[in-house]
């Protein structure tokens, strides 16, 4: 790809709308006029989206708008679906991830994915969450289970799994099950982390458990996360991003995008007025 | 398990219209006249076998005199054939299924490799006797007296040596002829079995080990693989317990019905410290099997030979019964401890 004009859209409705945030967060991970084609159905048209590091990005839109693959754009999980392609570039400090050296398995393990159905593996907590250090080389047991019990502690599962490690993860609750893959995303010490729709399969009580943690967890990690609901956006992230139809439509500071939209599409969505 | 398990027959019977009556009775009685033959064959057996079926006859080789015939060299002979058939079939057929499943793309190659996967598992095993026959007791017909290295080029290689173990060549009824044909009666299905395990496994659990950072080969070898064991496995035990009940291809093999030693010699614990190299030799010694002793004995007329056959029958099938048993086992363990 030649030179571009970056992500001057998105750096503008910054600078109209100045944020403190903004100004002392580095972009993280970014897109660049990216296309993503399903086959011949194209999913995504010429999205450039910045994500600062250490906060929090909603993608946010109606169902089949494009959230989805353009999260898995982010850690190449598109790959594994065939007849997929894409245009322009996503960087990740400052780095093609499409690019021709990438070695997927590295990028996988810093950009790190949780998903919207708990997909613990049949086995035990302690294996599921030592599962990726394990594969990334980590040998020693000393080391995993220190890598376990950190990992826990920041998924706020530590105090309820502590004593029984040893137990089949299938066990858990469905909240417990979706912490517990954020554990295990996190024991690969990621320094992203996607998230599509982690809550949407929970209870109230275990979707606020899971709000909490993000609130937590940016502290340390850049986390993208889609949700359909609007409330959680408001709730959890400081930017949010709409996607209409493949294309992204307005990105800015979540308050400011949702107290002042700048678009009339955007303004319909998070009113209400079509979904 | 559904309501139906639990309700009566009558609340079957007692349901509206005369066509749902009559087909209810014909599904009863189709379900209790094959148990009531399998009851029957089972009573069969056992007062048949009355008598016969005792210690003498698990540890006594074949004879003239009924009196003192036994299975041993069968159970012997079944157990080297079926230990060398999973060998050699379990890495194949899984390696075969993985392959298939997770790796294979789908072209005109891969459609023609499943297709014709169903059709060999629904081929008669006698034309796999046959093929074994060609392929691993003859060997085509290439050495040996007269054979075609003979007849070219005058090599007359009979036999092989090393370290004492003889090879002969042709390999010749030995029990690994016996064990690759049974291998390729049984790989077909252990392969379909796989298959469907390793289908059985969700996306999702490929694409959370892929997410994580983990190769295609590592998600295969530490999700996907163990979550389709029980599934595997109990392809695995089905299909060597049909392989255990084979005649027809072994006949075809020529299998001695009579074979009074061990392969090997291997016929104790103590046989082992004694002569362990026999451990070599076995797979190259000639043996038999229970169903063609079975099958010896139920071909003699006189009333003393019905009892060993009989009792032959009892040895099997209490060996079908044990591995179902293991499979059943499997089953209901992982039904208990996977669930997606
Ligand atoms: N695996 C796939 N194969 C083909 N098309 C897909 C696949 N996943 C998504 N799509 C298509 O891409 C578009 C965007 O889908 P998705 O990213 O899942 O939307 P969202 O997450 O916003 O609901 C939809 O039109 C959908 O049909
Ligand atoms: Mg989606």
């Amino acid at each position: 790809m030649p030179e571009l004009p970056s992500i001057t859209p998105e750096l503008q409705i910054e600078c109209e709308q100045p944020q403190p945030v903004v100004a002392t967060h580095a972009t993280k991970i970014e897109s660049r006029h990216l296309d993503f084609f399903y086959g011949d159905n194209q999913a995504l048209f010429d999205v450039s989206l910045a994500v600062p590091e250490r906060s929090v990005t909603a993608l946010i839109g109606p169902s089949g708008c494009g959230k989805s693959t353009f999260l898995r754009t982010l850690n190449r999980m598109n790959d594994i679906i065939e007849g997929t392609r894409h245009a322009g570039e996503v960087l990740l400090e400052g780095r093609d991830v499409y690019g021709k050296k990438v070695d997927v398995v590295a990028l996988r393990k810093r950009v790190g994915m949780v998903f919207q159905k708990s997909t613990p593996f049949p086995k035990s907590i302690y294996e599921n969450v030592a599962y990726g250090p394990r594969i990334h080389g980590v040998k020693d047991r000393k080391k995993l289970d220190e890598i376990v019990e950190k990992s826990l502690h920041r998924a706020a599962l530590w105090k309820e799994v502590s004593h029984r490690l040893k137990d089949s993860a299938m066990a858990l609750s469905g909240g417990q099950q979706q912490r517990l893959c954020i554990a295990r995303a996190l024991a690969t010490d990621p320094e992203v982390l996607l998230m599509d729709e982690p809550a949407s399969a929970l209870d109230p009580a275990s979707t606020a458990r899971i709000e909490e943690l993000i609130f937590e967890l940016k502290e340390k990690y850049t986390i993208v996360i889609v949700t359909h609901n609007m409330q959680q956006a408001s709730r959890v992230s400081d930017y949010t991003a709409f996607f209409y139809e493949g294309k992204l439509i307005e990105r800015g500071g979540t308050e400011e995008l949702f107290r002042t939209p700048e678009k009339q599409q955007t303004q319909d969505y998070i009113t209400g007025r079509f979904g | 398990m559904s309501k139906l398990d639990h309700s009566s027959p009558s609340d079957l019977f007692q349901s509206g219209k005369k066509e749902t009556r009559l087909f209810a009775y014909l599904c009863a009685a189709a379900t209790w006249s094959s148990a009531a033959i399998l009851v029957i064959l089972l009573s069969a057996v056992a007062f048949k076998s009355w008598g016969w079926f005792d210690w003498q006859f698990l540890t006594s080789y074949d004879s003239r005199r009924p009196e003192k015939a036994g299975v041993f060299a069968g159970l012997i002979g079944t157990f080297w054939m079926i230990s060398f058939t999973i060998l050699f079939s379990v890495p194949i057929g899984v390696g075969a299924a993985i392959y298939l499943e997770e790796y294979a793309k789908d072209n005109w190659l891969s459609r023609l490799i499943r297709v014709n996967l169903s059709n060999l598992a629904g081929v008669p095993s006698i034309v796999y006797g046959i093929l074994g026959v060609t392929l691993f007791v003859r060997m085509f017909g290439v050495f040996g007296e007269g054979g075609h290295l003979d007849s070219f080029i005058g090599w007359k290689v009979e036999e092989l040596n090393f370290w004492g173990i003889s090879i002969s060549l042709p390999l010749g009824e030995v029990v690994l002829a016996g064990a690759m044909t049974m291998t390729l009666l049984v790989l077909p299905v252990i392969i379909i079995a796989s298959q469907e395990a390793l289908r059985g496994v969700p996306p999702s659990i490929r694409h959370a080990s892929l997410a994580l950072g983990a190769s295609k080969w590592q998600t295969i070898r530490h999700q996907v693989l163990p979550a389709a064991i029980p599934g595997i496995m109990t392809g695995v035990i089905l299909s060597i317990s049909r392989a255990i009940g084979e005649t027809a291809p072994l006949i075809c093999l020529g299998i001695a019905a009579y074979v009074p030693f061990a392969p090997g010699g291997i016929d104790s614990p103590s046989a082992l410290i004694e002569h362990p190299e026999g451990m070599l030799q076995a797979p190259f010694d000639y043996f038999t099997v229970i169903p063609i002793q079975i099958y010896n004995w139920a071909l003699d007329h006189r009333e003393a030979y019905k009892g060993l056959a009989a009792a032959g029958i009892a040895v099997l099938l209490l060996m079908l019964l044990f591995l179902n048993g293991i499979a059943i086992t499997i089953r209901n363990y992982s039904n208990r401890h996977i669930r997606w």
